[in-house]
C-alpha cells in the first residue's frame, strides 16, 4: 500500500509537468504531440539513436553514483562539473603522451580520469572540512577554476596544429578511443555503459550492505551526534568527496576519450548538473537512478530534432527535466504533508 | 580615468543591484540559489516585454514580477512544504535558463528600446566627481539608492533589526512578537526582485538585445560575491565594483593580452574561497575576538539560520 500512496503523487506530478510542456509547445506555436514524439523517435527512433543515447546515458550514470555517494554523506557536490572536466583532462593529458596500444591506453585513461576527478573533488572536501568554506560555494568556484583550466589548455599548450580553436585539441589518436562493438550497422558503446551501469550498482551496494555506507549515512543524517558515537566524521565526508569525484572524472575520460575523442572547453556536457536533477528526482536512493536517468538522457537527445525538425530551442529538453523535478519535489512534499497530518502517519520517509 | 571610472560604475550597476537583493534575502535566513536562471530568464522577459510594448520602463516592471516569482516558489516551497532551499534554488536555476532559452529562441538579434542617459544637471558638472557618479541613467543611480538604503535599513531602522533577527535567530525574533515566516517570505520575494530588475538592466541597458549568453555566469558570481562581501551592504557592493573592474580591465586589455582576458573573468571565485578560508582561519578568529569592530568591517559570517527551515514548536 505504501507504493501506491508514494506512486500517485509522482504521476500526478509527471502529468501536470508534461502538461506543463504541452502548453509551452503551444505558446511557441509548435504541434505539442508531434514535438513529444520527436522526443521519443530522436533517442529510439533507429539503431543509430538508440547508440547515441546509450553513449550519453554512462557519462550522466557516472556522474549520479557519485553524487548518490556525496548526498548520503548530507553533501551538494556542485564541484561535480568540474571534476568530470578535470577527470576529461587528466584523460586527455594520457591520451596524448602515452604511447602504446589500445589495452594500455584504455585502463591508463580510465584511471587517469578517475584521479584527477578525485583529487579536484578533495580540494573541496578539505576546504569544508578544514577551511570551513561550504562545499557548495567550494565546489562551484572550483567548477570554474576547472572551465578556465580547460579552455587555457584548448587555446593554450594543447591548441589544434595550425590555428588555436576553441572547437577543441587535435582529435586523439585512433587507439586512445574507446573501442566500440560494431553491430546493426553502428557503434555501440560497451565499455562506457558497462562503466556506468557498475558504477551504479557499487554505489548501491556500498550504501545498501557495507559498514562503510551505514556509517556515511550517519555522518549524512547527523554529523554532530555521528562524530560523539565515534565516528571520524571529517574522513567520512572527504571519503564520500573522493569516491563522488572519482565516478564524475570516469565519466569525463568517457566524454573526452569515447564521445569527443578530444577535449573541449564545454567537455562536461552539463552531465554534472544534469546528475543532480537525476538523483534529486530519485530522492537519492541508487535504486532508480539507472531509468531516470535514462529517461533525462532520452529528453537531452531526443531534444535536438526539435532543432532540426521544427525549429525550436533544443532548450526544451532541459525545460521539461526541470519541471518535472520540480513539480515531483512539490507533488511528494505536498502528499507528505497532507499524510502527515492524518494521525496514523508515520514521520521519516 | 575620469572614464574608465564611469565605465566601471555603469558596468556593476545591475551586479549592484543583484547582489543587494541576494544580501536582504539571505540576511533574512533564505538563501535563493537561483540567481543564475533568474537573471536569465529576467533579462529575456524584460527585453521581449519592451520590446513589444515598446518602452523600457515596462520591461523592467516584467522582469521584476519575473525574479519575484521564482523568489516566491522558493520562499513557499521552503515555508510551507519544507523543501530543502538549496535544492528548489538548484532546479530553478537550470529550469528558468531553459526556458529563457527555449522562450527567447526568437527574439535573438532583434534591438528593443534603451534607457535613456540622464546625466543630472548640476552636479555632473562637477570636475571628476560629476563625470564619474553623476552623468549615468536610472539604472545606474538606482543602485546607488540599493546600497544606500539597504545599508540604512540594515543598520539604522527598527525593521533591518528584526530582518537581522530572523536570520540570526529566528527562535528569539519570534518570542519577541516578529513573523519570522511572513518576513521571510516578502524579503526573499523583494530580493528576486530586485535580481529581475538587475536582468532587465543587462537586455535593456547594459547591452541592447537579447541572446543567451547574454548573463552567462553572472548570477553565479552574484551569489559569490555576496560571500566575499559577508552579508554586509558596503562591502558587498565593493566587491560588484571590484568585479566590473575585473569586466572592465580585460576588455580594456583583450588586444594586448588575450590570455589574461580569459582568465580574469574567473577571478572572483579563487577569490570567493581565499575570503571565505581566510573568515574561517583561527587567526583571524583570535584578531577578530581582540578587535571586535574590525571583525564586522574586514570578514562577516553567514546569517547563522541561513538556509533553514523556522518551525513553531
Amino acid at each position: 500500500m505504501r507504493s501506491l500512496r508514494t506512486a500517485t503523487p509522482t504521476l500526478l506530478s509527471l502529468a501536470a509537468a508534461f502538461a506543463f510542456g504541452i502548453v509551452l509547445l503551444l505558446l511557441a506555436g509548435a504541434p505539442p504531440f508531434e514535438a513529444l514524439w520527436l522526443l521519443v523517435e530522436g533517442s529510439f527512433g533507429s539503431a543509430s539513436k538508440i547508440s547515441a543515447t546509450l553513449l550519453a546515458w554512462s557519462p550522466l550514470l557516472l556522474a549520479s553514483a557519485g553524487l548518490v555517494i556525496t548526498f548520503a554523506a548530507g553533501l551538494w557536490n556542485i564541484g561535480v562539473e568540474g571534476q568530470i572536466i578535470v577527470g576529461a583532462i587528466a584523460a586527455t593529458w594520457v591520451a596524448r603522451s602515452l604511447p602504446g596500444p589500445l589495452w594500455v591506453i584504455l585502463p591508463a585513461t580510465i584511471v587517469a580520469g578517475a584521479i584527477g576527478g578525485l583529487l579536484w573533488a578533495l580540494i573541496v572536501g578539505v576546504l569544508k572540512t578544514y577551511g570551513g568554506v561550504h562545499e557548495i560555494f567550494g565546489g562551484l568556484g572550483l567548477d570554474f577554476v576547472a572551465a578556465g583550466l580547460a579552455v587555457y589548455l584548448v587555446l593554450g599548450p594543447w591548441q589544434r596544429t595550425g590555428v588555436a580553436s576553441t572547437s577543441g585539441t587535435d582529435i586523439f589518436r585512433e587507439e586512445a578511443w574507446m573501442p566500440e562493438l560494431e553491430a546493426l550497422g553502428t557503434g555501440w558503446p560497451v565499455v562506457p555503459v558497462v562503466l556506468g551501469l557498475a558504477s551504479v550498482f557499487i554505489v548501491w551496494l556500498l550504501l545498501r550492505g557495507t559498514r562503510f555506507g551505514l556509517r556515511l549515512k550517519a555522518v549524512g543524517r547527523n554529523p554532530q551526534s555521528s562524530f560523539l558515537l565515534g565516528i571520524p566524521t571529517n574522513s567520512y565526508m572527504l571519503g564520500a568527496f573522493a569516491i563522488g569525484g572519482a565516478l564524475a572524472g570516469i565519466a569525463g575520460t568517457v566524454q573526452a576519450t569515447g564521445f569527443h575523442h578530444k577535449l573541449v572547453p564545454a567537455v562536461s556536457g552539463g552531465y554534472g548538473f544534469l546528475g543532480i536533477l537525476v538523483v534529486l528526482l530519485a530522492s537519492f536512493s541508487a535504486a532508480w537512478i539507472a531509468p531516470i536517468a535514462l529517461f533525462f538522457v532520452a529528453i537531452s537527445v531526443g531534444s535536438t530534432q526539435l532543432d532540426l525538425r521544427l525549429g525550436l530551442d533544443s532548450a526544451f529538453g532541459g525545460v521539461l527535466q526541470g519541471v518535472i523535478v520540480l513539480f515531483v519535489m512539490i507533488g511528494g512534499a505536498w502528499s507528505a504533508r497532507r499524510v502527515s497530518a492524518s494521525p496514523t502517519a508515520a514521520g521519516e520517509p | 580615468m575620469e572614464a574608465t571610472l564611469n565605465s566601471i560604475i555603469a558596468a556593476a550597476a545591475p551586479l549592484v543591484i543583484a547582489t543587494m537583493g541576494e544580501t536582504i534575502t539571505e540576511k533574512s535566513g533564505v538563501v535563493n540559489l537561483s540567481l543564475e536562471g533568474s537573471l536569465r530568464l529576467s533579462a529575456m522577459t524584460g527585453f521581449v516585454v519592451a520590446f513589444w510594448v515598446g518602452h523600457a520602463l515596462v520591461g523592467f516592471a516584467a522582469a521584476a514580477v519575473i525574479g519575484a516569482l521564482i523568489a516566491a516558489i522558493i520562499a513557499s516551497t521552503s515555508i510551507k512544504l519544507k523543501l530543502n532551499q538549496i535544492a528548489v534554488g538548484f532546479v530553478l536555476t537550470l529550469l528558468a535558463a531553459d526556458l529563457a532559452s527555449f522562450l527567447g529562441d526568437s527574439f535573438v538579434g532583434e534591438r528593443g528600446p534603451r534607457v535613456p542617459a540622464l546625466p543630472i544637471p548640476v552636479l555632473s558638472d562637477i570636475p571628476f566627481v560629476g563625470k564619474v557618479l553623476f552623468d549615468h541613467d536610472l539604472v545606474v543611480y538606482g543602485s546607488f539608492l540599493a546600497i544606500g538604503v539597504t545599508w540604512w535599513v540594515f543598520y539604522r531602522t527598527r525593521a533591518g533589526l528584526n530582518l537581522q533577527g530572523v536570520g540570526e535567530r529566528p527562535e528569539g525574533a519570534f518570542a519577541r512578537g516578529v513573523k519570522v515566516n511572513t518576513l521571510r517570505f516578502w524579503y526573499t520575494v523583494l530580493g528576486g526582485a530586485m535580481v529581475g530588475i538587475a536582468g532587465a538592466a543587462y537586455s535593456l541597458d547594459v547591452k541592447l538585445g537579447w541572446r543567451e549568453t547574454l548573463t552567462l555566469n553572472l548570477g553565479w558570481i552574484a551569489l559569490a560575491i555576496v560571500i566575499f562581501g559577508g552579508w554586509h551592504p558596503l562591502r558587498v557592493a565593493f566587491g560588484a565594483y571590484l568585479f566590473g573592474a575585473l569586466q572592465v580591465l580585460a576588455f580594456q586589455l583583450q588586444d594586448v593580452f588575450p590570455g589574461l582576458a580569459q582568465v580574469l573573468p574567473v577571478a572572483p571565485f579563487p577569490l570567493m574561497i581565499l575570503a571565505l578560508v581566510f573568515v574561517y582561519s583561527s587567526g583571524f578568529r583570535k584578531f577578530g575576538d581582540q578587535f571586535p569592530r574590525l571583525r564586522g568591517l574586514l570578514g562577516g559570517a553567514a546569517p547563522a539560520a541561513m538556509g533553514t527551515v523556522f518551525e513553531r514548536e
